[in-house]
């Protein structure tokens, strides 16, 4: 967190300005919102000049980056419980562009008890549009119950046609919970609802909440060490490279949302002692919940790179006093020569290395620290589908002259990269390959490239090593033909 | 602390220390709830039963892994075929977010296209402002010669009326009057990707076509290729060929370089694909020609309604099938296929007769789309393989009615059964049941070959999992080289997994094969 650098603020102003003045007029006003350069640290303005429009509607025919409702329920909250069946409602191509995607990895039998790496759908044709599809449902319910006898409950994640047409899944979920004397959750994540994955979020956890939490007598002997890890989906490991670490320092994970997840540990997250929060944005909602109803504290942490995971292991620690905070202090200390010889290794690649981010939920602020762990500074960074406390919280992270761009449009990210040629750019899938075409190293932050872990101290070894492997890699050195290299020609001609 | 700087142990290795092996063992006993080994084990072997797969293929309402996509998926591929068009799709923006993720993941290429956003006060007024405001910011930002439109299943529901609109759009002046906003309805709830290629395809010909008169015909053929995850390969083969030939040709729907840009630096947006003045010269080709008959039903019977000839392919895989291609742009264009093909041809039939041992008798189930099942088929048939299962999730009574035929002209077609409408679930009983030696279909095949065993050859879209496949050619004589190859590499090294272990199996791990 000492690590001092300040970024360009009239450049960064500059390039907003030059953006803006491409679009028409109605979209210039409205995209000028959500652009902003972050102002110092120090400065007591600091997290407002931070804090652009978000959370609003995309502007129409931009490219935004955004999804949809439906995939913040299905892709990010509820598919990863892996006991249950979760079911894309509706046409076919939701389930099918979200089958396997995110690398949520877990232990199971697919297929027999496990199912997350599954596409089961409704298929909905014309005439489930025309009559309602709820008996359709009703059927799809019954055959999942007799094809997967193990599964240990059921989703219904909502397309955009069943909001529309008005079927009642309430009622189909009620109905056959009770015949099959099993979990059925609603979940109205059409996508339509709302202006990004956001509201899909919400909704799954209000559907957590409504349909899950009380259902069952539990039989269940809490501890007073017992936590519920919230918002770690488990991308390449990370669940598990950061549980390890919780069980180091004497805490009982009961609950592991939604990572490698069973609907048992959802079922008794109520009885924990504390929700440990990872993804604030994506699960905040049943955290404040659980806080509310059942009295469990709730705790934001960052267990990306070192200076962040020592202090949010001791953050957690204080919660639970000395015992644990001993431990704690005992595994930090462990962990030290794998931290320093990672950053011995990479700190002369990678220092000074300029980075600019734009991701999802919490990784556009959580892993600033994690490249300034390695000497990197961050020059630019936004959010797909932050909210105003998502860029609240932000400030804390950014240093002055930060870049800070919600909702990004292709265009503008394209922008802004070739006018400041960072020598790192972390984002998803569908901004990897302009940005290598620009000779640009990339890193996709949302699946760690087919990486990861990036979580825990383990997971900060590959995360440096990837940043390495992308930023220092020959390749780059090779995009100009050396018959069209002047400065080679003139060598060449003596 | 398994982990360490000098050797990073990525997620594979990491999780099988045994800190991380003996957590994981805490975790299931403790917080799963589990259901007891024994009933997972015996529902494993169950699945694997001929009662699992009765009560399976009975299924009615359910469908589990289809192997098929929605129809805008298809739209948007066929737009990227097209000079500097950008596709705009009407309706809720995650579908947007999920095409371009998709064909990203496959071609590991950019996938530029625009959505007009709409959310719930759209669902309620209808989406007339989102497509104003959209093709004004579209047209401004992104400097498109054509915005192609599609739409989703949103836009359907509530039907909006796309031709309306888009006059709405020009006459508030998003766009020129004259510029080309060509436009497709494509429902996610009916059909598949193949058929939303059709929609647009035939869209964009309409849209250039539409009130004008074809002239006398020059001697031109048209080509379109359909929905096809290795047009990068294909469709430079194919040119080569024609170019051979010295054939007049024009392709319809070429999106080989806009899904292929090199990297020196800049990002392109748009490259290469079927220039607008090319579309509307087609009209007055002496016919039409299209590789794949389930991918453009639609467009073809426009082509014949304009007064054009014709002529369809079934994915032309193999020998036979690019002889009749070939012969088929001999006969229209009245060119002489030249000698340096037939030796093209003739170094495929030796490489064919080289290997034919290992090929014999060989069992295969095959997956993907219609027109891929049905040309793949025919090549296992040339090489004297058994097509045993056949299945396309989006295949209907039509083309099971035509693989039934195909199979039947061939001894090797004798046992074969085609399943239209069937999902991968379903062929993973089918597996169990009648096993195979080998599986043929997309990256979506790898739990098959995880549960059966069954070895897999990605030979079709999409492939996520193995980098560049698309970049080399199935179709013509040089394609038919690259699918015996990809064949003939995983019977050998799956031959050679089996004999490798030293002292029990290797006295079979041959050197010379």
């Amino acid at each position: 967190m000492s690590f001092k650098y300040d970024n360009d603020s009239d450049f960064h102003a500059k390039l907003i300005a030059d953006v803006l003045s491409q679009y028409p007029g109605k979209a210039a006003k409205r995209r000028s919102k959500h652009l902003s350069v972050a102002t110092s640290e120090t400065d007591a303005n600091a997290i407002s000049e931070c804090e652009v429009k978000s959370n609003i509607k995309s502007v129409p025919g931009v490219m935004t980056i955004r999804g949809c409702a439906y995939a913040g329920s299905k892709g990010v909250v509820w598919g990863p419980i892996k006991d249950m069946v979760h079911i894309s409602h509706g046409p076919v191509g939701c389930g099918q562009y979200s089958w396997s995607q995110r690398r949520n990895y877990y232990v199971g039998l697919t297929g027999i008890d496990t199912f997350v790496t599954m596409q089961f759908t409704s298929d909905f044709q014309e005439k489930d549009i025309v009559f309602g599809g709820d008996k359709k449902l009703e059927k799809v319910i019954d055959e999942i119950a007799e094809l997967f006898p193990l599964s240990n409950g059921i989703t219904l994640q909502s397309e955009c046609p069943i909001g529309l047409i008005g079927d009642d899944i309430e009622a189909v979920a009620r109905k056959k919970a009770k015949e099959h004397a099993t979990t059925v959750v609603p979940v109205r994540c059409e996508g339509f609802r709302g202006v990004s994955q956001s509201l899909g979020h919400h909704i799954a956890n209000d559907a957590i909440r409504d349909w899950v939490f009380d259902k069952k007598d539990i039989k269940f002997d809490p501890g007073p060490y017992d936590v519920n890890v919230i918002g770690d989906y488990n991308i390449g490991g990370d669940a598990w490279a950061s549980r390890i670490l919780l069980e180091e320092i004497g805490l009982r994970v009961v609950g592991n949302w939604s990572g490698d997840a069973t609907l048992a540990e959802v079922e008794r997250a109520p009885r924990a002692a504390l929700n440990l929060i990872h993804c604030y944005r994506s699960m905040n909602y049943i955290s404040r919940h659980m806080e509310e109803k059942y009295g469990i504290p709730w705790m934001e942490y960052n267990f990306f790179g070192h200076s962040q995971i020592d202090a949010s292991l001791r953050n957690i620690a204080e919660h639970f006093g000395p015992e644990i905070q001993e431990k704690a202090e005992k595994v930090i200390a462990k962990y030290q020569p794998l931290v320093w010889a990672v950053i011995d290794k990479y700190w002369q690649r990678l220092s000074g290395k300029r980075v600019m981010l734009y991701v999802g939920g919490l990784r556009p602020r959580h892993v600033v620290t994690a490249y300034e762990d390695l000497g990197m500074e961050i020059v630019g960074t936004g959010y797909e589908f932050g909210h105003g406390d998502d860029y609240q919280r932000t400030g804390h992270y950014v240093k002055d002259g930060t870049l800070i761009y919600d909702d990004v449009t292709g265009y503008e990210l394209e922008k802004f990269i070739e006018g400041i040629r960072p020598d790192l750019v972390g984002s998803g899938v569908k901004e990897k390959y302009p940005v290598q075409k620009m000779g640009i190293p990339f890193r996709q932050m949302h699946s760690w490239d087919y990486s990861g872990p990036y979580h825990g101290y383990d997971g900060f070894a590959i995360f440096a090593r990837d940043m390495d492997m992308a930023i220092n890699n020959p390749v780059w050195g090779l995009y100009d033909a050396p018959w069209k290299n002047d400065r080679i020609l003139a060598a060449v001609a003596g | 602390m398994p982990q360490s700087a000098e050797k990073t142990l990525d997620h594979a290795p990491l999780f099988c220390e045994p800190e991380y092996r003996k957590m994981l063992a805490k975790k299931k006993l403790k917080f799963e709830c589990p259901h007891p080994d024994q009933v997972v084990s015996d529902q494993r072997e169950f699945t694997k039963s001929w009662e699992y797969r009765e009560k399976n293929l009975a299924r009615q309402a359910l469908v589990v892994n289809p192997a098929k996509a929605c129809q805008p998926l298809g739209a948007v591929f066929a737009a990227a075929g097209f000079e500097r068009t950008m596709s705009f799709v009407h309706g809720s923006q995650g579908c947007v977010a999920y095409y371009r993720s998709h064909l990203s993941r496959h071609f590991k290429e950019p996938s530029s296209v625009v959505s007009s956003s709409m959310t719930e006060d759209a669902a309620v007024f209808g989406g007339l402002k989102n497509m104003v405001d959209g093709l004004a910011n579209t047209y401004k930002l992104y400097n498109p010669k054509m915005i192609a439109v599609s739409t989703t299943c949103m836009a359907e529901v509530i039907g909006d009326d796309l031709h309306g609109f888009i006059e709405n759009a020009k006459s508030e002046g998003s766009v020129p009057r004259d510029f080309d906003v060509p436009f497709a309805h494509t429902p996610a709830f009916v059909g598949s990707h193949v058929d939303g290629y059709d929609s647009m395809v035939k869209g964009v010909l309409e849209n250039f076509w539409k009130g004008t008169a074809r002239s006398e015909a020059t001697a031109s053929i048209n080509i379109i290729p359909g929905f096809d995850g290795f047009c990068v390969g294909n469709n430079r083969e194919l040119k080569r060929l024609l170019d051979l030939m010295q054939v007049t040709y024009m392709f319809i729907q070429d999106a080989s370089d806009q899904f292929d840009t090199p990297s020196d630096g800049n990002f392109r947006m748009y490259d290469g694909g079927t220039k607008i003045n090319d579309v509307k010269a087609a009209l007055n080709a002496e016919g039409t020609l299209s590789l794949q008959y389930y991918n453009t039903r639609k467009t073809l019977d426009y082509c014949r309604a304009v007064g054009q000839a014709t002529t369809s392919f079934r994915y032309p895989l193999g020998v036979e099938a690019t002889d009749e291609l070939l012969m088929a742009i001999s006969d229209i264009s009245t060119r002489e296929i030249p000698e340096v093909i037939r030796l093209e041809r003739g170094r495929l039939i030796d490489a064919m007769a080289d290997s034919q041992a290992w090929l014999y008798g060989k069992k295969y189930a095959i997956y993907g789309d219609p027109d891929f099942v049905y040309g793949m088929a025919r090549f296992i048939m040339e090489t004297g393989g058994e097509p045993t299962h056949c299945l396309a999730t989006n295949g209907t009574s039509a083309w099971e009615d035509e693989m039934k035929e195909l199979l039947a002209s061939s001894p090797f077609g004798k046992n074969a059964q085609v399943w239209p409408g069937k999902d991968l679930w379903a062929l993973r009983s089918l597996l169990f049941t009648e096993p195979v030696d080998l599986l043929i279909g997309n990256s979506y095949g790898k739990y098959l070959e995880r549960d059966t065993g069954t070895p897999l050859v990605r030979l079709t879209f999409p492939i996520f999992d193995r980098h560049h496949h698309h970049r080399f050619p199935l179709m013509g004589y040089q394609g038919g080289l690259r699918l015996l190859t990809a064949i003939l590499d995983k019977i050998f090294d799956n031959l050679d997994r089996e004999t490798m272990h030293a002292g029990v199996t290797d006295y079979s791990y041959d050197l010379t094969r």
